[in-house]
């Protein structure tokens, strides 16, 4: 085993039921183009691309695996590890930068005790960097379980994420 | 007239004129404010209270809109009144709207105290507003609304006039891109035209990755139907019976928005076969994006519609010739396809009145950072920085806190320093200053904000997007960032910044696409105008600014200390230690080193 124990290559293989993904398939096989959003569907629906999926993925639009690792690589908004059940996205926009985002994801990281792109031992939480997401007006910015906080301070994200915690 | 409009007059009682409306910003910026429980609670009450019984037979409508721009004071509620006229209310939150539905509309009396003031009317006083006009007018989710407010005659008449014509039109017009290089568009739409073959794409560059920038989606999210109304000119005269919207997947509202607008579209004959009974037919499909910021750039966009990887391909062959699936393709930004139906209906030469000589039109521009009204503003081309800075967005808030630079055009601009601030804003005068248009992302800075960490936040985000393609790029944004990294930890040599500018010029040489070619901007704007902070941080291992936080020491300046305890109450370790009349003091172990007390201190007394 290698030191990082939630690394791709030391996970035993997990049994993946495919029913939903072969739905989502049926409408792109053959289609030009349908990789991404083949590969965003699948995504949405078992919040992260496993190997099996991959690999399924792969034999079902008939495309080279290493096409499709390609892809999914390329892109920071395809996960090959696991997600918590929600997403803490920290805007790491120019205009958040200047109004100290950073200092919030130091903190937001250390109250989780996890590395930016981690997921909590708990499974709950994955908190992560995101570009931009245009909500610079009221800046600094993260999103929360799909739901935007404005205008933080260190305290009041911390505040956002233990009421969060607390289930408010 | 549209058919659409048509339809809409036999099917449905014309709201009347004099009707009471609610206007409810519900952008981004408006969502994360509460506009979402505000709308409600204004539905709540009004049914609750009747209103329609009430106000004689005038019935009171609520209905959501778009981003308005001045994103500080939302949410931003209009209520418009015919003998009253229109008031704004802002940073309405749901527990204010019983009282202002009780005094405002049913006493007629506006809540004075809750009411925007000056600083509301100046930021509009000086904008020339177009495109952003009817967001924070129409319902961005009601086709009827657009088409209420004149949305579709410009296609209408585009259809009645030869696809030749509506080109002629564009160039006349003098309207250079939006998306940041400038390319005359019209210019853009003839070669495409000309090129040959009959399977013609038209792309909406939707993928507005520039960190400082979001006026692309609050034009999707206030007004889409405008930008698919340009689109489908655009196709119209181009000859494509294709389109692809390509926008970010971070923008979820503006998708939401956007895929009801292409729905309803397609239901009133504006789009889809035979649109408006003219005979031409076009499709509209969305893709979004998957989270890269090269995608912006135009062939790495089409490799991503393809479903590859978006890395980017040397030109020649130009889009224009061979662009999506290897047939002609034409590709503009958000903003640029929302001017068109207005130099459609008002002529190229009206168009081309506004504005400066070689920059015509109006543009857009996201204005954030230390700014007071934080926001989007659309100002005619030539007016002068100063004027934004000052006249429109309210200046840099706080005490002590002065003007330093704009950074403008992103991670591909540069700044602009505060020695320049009456320069005119136009598409070469700013390259002339070292910065760029860009999608048009100004971000301010005070003095509390230091240029060598803005500079290498910049890289930073270049290098983690660059693709990877070209050495240039993928190994020399690596070199320069680790370079400003260690002149930002207080490890900076002497040479370092001869070094940075050596590799820099060979970057932008060498580059295969703009990513490349434009990275190094950023940090060669820093060191022209800046170049006393670099050396502070590598000789002195001191950052003037007090942000680069391996050069802190987190301790009071007691000289500096007027006693306020305003660290203290910021703290949220409470690692200071602070009563009235005293100087406060950090303790050294308690303290996570946020950063939150500098920020905090109205007199700079924390190094």
């Amino acid at each position: 085993m290698c030191a990082e124990s939630n690394k791709e290559c030391c996970k035993p293989k997990i049994a993946v039921d495919l029913t939903a993904a072969n739905e989502i398939l049926d409408q792109y096989r053959g289609k030009p183009g349908a990789l991404i959003p083949a590969l965003q569907k699948v995504q949405e629906h078992y919040r992260w691309l496993s190997q099996p999926l991959v690999e399924h993925i792969a034999r079902e639009l008939n495309m080279f695996l290493s096409e499709v690792y390609g892809v999914v690589s390329f892109y920071s908004q395809f996960y090959t590890s696991p997600r918590g059940e929600y997403t803490i996205q920290i805007c790491r926009g120019t205009a958040c930068h200047v109004k100290g985002s950073l200092r919030i994801l130091e903190q937001l990281a250390a109250e989780l005790g996890v590395e930016p792109g981690e997921m909590t031992r708990d499974g709950k939480f994955t908190v992560e960097e995101v570009n931009c997401i245009g909500a610079c007006g009221i800046a600094p910015v993260i999103v929360a379980g799909g739901k935007t906080f404005g205008s933080l301070t260190v305290a009041q994200a911390l505040a956002a994420i233990r009421n969060f915690d607390s289930g408010v | 007239m549209p058919k659409a409009a048509a339809t809409k007059k036999t099917k449905q009682k014309p709201v009347p004129k004099d009707m009471a409306k609610v206007m409810i910003c519900m952008g981004t910026g408006g969502m994360s404010a509460g506009a979402g429980e505000v709308f409600a609670a204004f539905e709540e009450g009004l049914a609750q209270r009747n209103i329609s019984a009430t106000i004689g037979p005038r019935s009171c409508k609520v209905k959501r809109t778009g981003c308005r721009g001045l994103c500080a004071m939302d949410v931003l509620v209009d209520i418009d009144i015919p003998e009253l006229g229109l008031h704004t209310y802002k940073q309405v939150k749901s527990e204010m709207v019983p009282e202002i539905i009780d005094q405002h509309i049913l006493e007629l009396q506006p809540v004075e105290k809750w009411l925007t003031g000056d600083d509301y009317h100046k930021f509009h006083d000086k904008q020339q507003r177009m495109v952003m006009f009817k967001c924070g007018i129409v319902d961005p989710e009601s086709i009827d609304d657009y088409i209420a407010e004149g949305g579709y005659k410009a296609l209408a008449k585009a259809l009645k006039m030869e696809p030749e014509e509506v080109i002629e039109e564009v160039k006349k017009s003098g309207i250079r891109g939006r998306g940041g290089a400038g390319f005359p568009t019209g210019m853009k739409w003839g070669f495409c035209r000309a090129a040959p073959g009959n399977l013609k794409y038209i792309i909406v560059n939707a993928d507005e990755g520039d960190p400082g920038a979001f006026m692309d989606r609050s034009l999707l999210e206030g007004n889409p139907h405008s930008v698919l109304e340009g689109l489908i000119i655009g196709a119209y005269a181009i000859g494509c019976l294709n389109g692809y919207f390509y926008c970010r997947a971070e923008y979820p509202l503006a998708l939401r928005r956007l895929e009801i607008a292409i729905k309803e579209a397609n239901e009133h004959g504006c789009l889809g076969e035979n649109i408006l009974g003219s005979g031409f037919s076009f499709q509209a499909a969305i893709k979004e994006g998957a989270g890269a910021f090269v995608c912006g750039e135009e062939t790495a966009l089409m490799a991503s519609i393809e479903g590859k990887r978006g890395m980017p391909r040397p030109r020649p062959p130009f889009p224009a010739h061979q662009g999506l699936w290897k047939k002609p393709s034409n590709i503009n930004n958000v903003e640029t396809f929302a001017n068109i139906p207005f130099i459609i209906n008002n002529g190229g030469d009206w168009y081309a009145s506004h504005g400066t000589d070689k920059s015509k039109g109006s543009k857009v521009f996201a204005l954030t950072g230390r700014i007071k009204n934080t926001g989007l503003i659309e100002v005619p081309m030539g007016i002068t920085l100063k004027e934004i800075v000052f006249d429109i967005c309210g200046g840099v808030p706080g005490r002590n806190r002065e003007f330093k630079a704009a950074q403008m055009g992103g991670p591909s601009g540069g700044c602009i320093p505060k020695e320049l601030i009456d320069i005119p804003i136009d598409y070469d005068s700013l390259v002339e200053a070292g910065a760029i248009m860009g999608s048009g992302g100004v971000v301010i800075m005070d003095n509390t904000a230091c240029m060598v960490d803005m500079a290498r936040f910049f890289l930073a985000f270049t290098q983690q997007e660059s693709c990877g393609k070209c050495v240039p790029c993928r190994i020399g944004t690596k070199t320069m960032l680790e370079i400003l990294t260690r002149i930002t930890e207080g490890n900076g040599k002497e040479g370092d910044v001869e070094l940075l500018v050596s590799l820099a010029n060979d970057i932008k040489g060498s580059s295969l696409c703009g990513l490349g070619q434009t990275a190094p901007n950023p940090v060669l704007s820093t060191i022209r105008y800046y170049r006393d902070e670099y050396d502070a941080h590598i000789r002195e291992k001191r950052c003037p600014a007090c942000a680069c936080k391996a050069l802190l020491k987190f301790e009071v300046i007691e000289d500096l200390c007027k006693m306020c305890g305003i660290c203290l109450r910021q703290c949220p370790v409470e690692a200071v230690i602070w009563k009235p009349k005293t100087k406060a003091v950090i303790v050294k172990d308690k303290c996570i080193k946020c950063q939150t007390c500098i920020d905090a201190c109205p007199f700079l007394a924390i190094n």
